[in-house]
């Protein structure tokens, strides 16, 4: 079976693209980043989020985030039933923009932090985490 | 509903003024996410904490929002600045109206 440059380049882009729509047609995620940031543009610096490259067991995912500055920051796991995770806000008194915590993964995904600035702009980090075992029984 | 719910904090029980302490709570909480389905394949209702705050001598530290994408029995480890001595207050606020609550002292 002899294929042309052609037909070989029209097959791989079909492919990529059958990988690539499942994540762009997640609108959940923009919506719940549209909320948090009120369609303000989201910038790339200030936000730092540290999360396992391959996290065995998707129940209990450690990450932790940090945002030097920031008054709120939010978590969204793009490949969840409900991409939600949580959002920090920081007080006066709060040491440092930066907190750590236990997620939850229903499988390999991107996972993405958005800061609110000091000065209102907003920062966006993402991460993707290989995921083992799922965490959402079933 | 959710039974045997017991928090745990771990706060210095001293700091200098001023300085930055790391605080580390978890409280025991089965977060059911509502993902779930029972052995009859019914879906299991969702019941998790939804807010957790912390509080020194009431000015806020921290506030977190919480989804059902958050473990079971949720941890938390943060940093708070120790302006003078007082008392950290811990609450958690869970689906069914109970609100849970621990204080810690801190002296200076």
């Amino acid at each position: 079976m002899d294929f042309t440059r052609r037909e070989t380049l029209a097959l791989t882009g079909a492919a990529a693209l059958t990988f690539v729509l499942p994540f762009r047609a997640n609108a959940a995620v923009d919506d719940a980043i549209a909320n948090f940031t009120g369609g303000a543009a989201v910038g790339d610096a200030g936000v730092e989020l540290t999360a396992p490259e391959i996290a065995e067991n998707g129940n209990t995912v450690p990450i932790s985030v940090s945002a030097p500055g920031a008054t709120a920051i939010m978590i969204l796991a793009a490949g969840n039933p409900t991409p939600g995770v949580a959002t920090f806000n920081f007080g006066p008194l709060a040491a440092s923009q930066s907190a750590s915590t236990r997620m939850r993964l229903a499988g390999t995904q991107d996972v993405i932090a958005i800061a609110k600035l000091a000065d209102g702009s907003f920062a966006r980090s993402s991460k993707t985490v290989k995921v083992t075992i799922g965490g959402c029984g079933g | 509903m959710a039974s045997g719910v017991k928090p745990r904090v771990k706060v210095p029980k001293s700091a200098s003024a001023g300085e930055a302490i790391v605080i580390k709570t978890l409280i025991s909480h089965p977060m059911e996410s509502g993902q779930r389905k029972d052995s009859s394949g019914n879906p299991i209702p969702r019941s998790i904490i939804n807010r957790f705050t912390c509080e020194f001598n009431g000015q806020s530290v921290i506030d977190i929002t919480m989804e059902p994408a958050i473990s079971t029995n949720p941890y938390f480890e943060f940093e708070a600045t120790v302006p003078e001595a007082g008392d950290f207050a811990f609450t958690w606020y869970d689906d069914d109206g109970s609100v849970y609550n621990d204080t810690q002292s801190i002296a200076v």
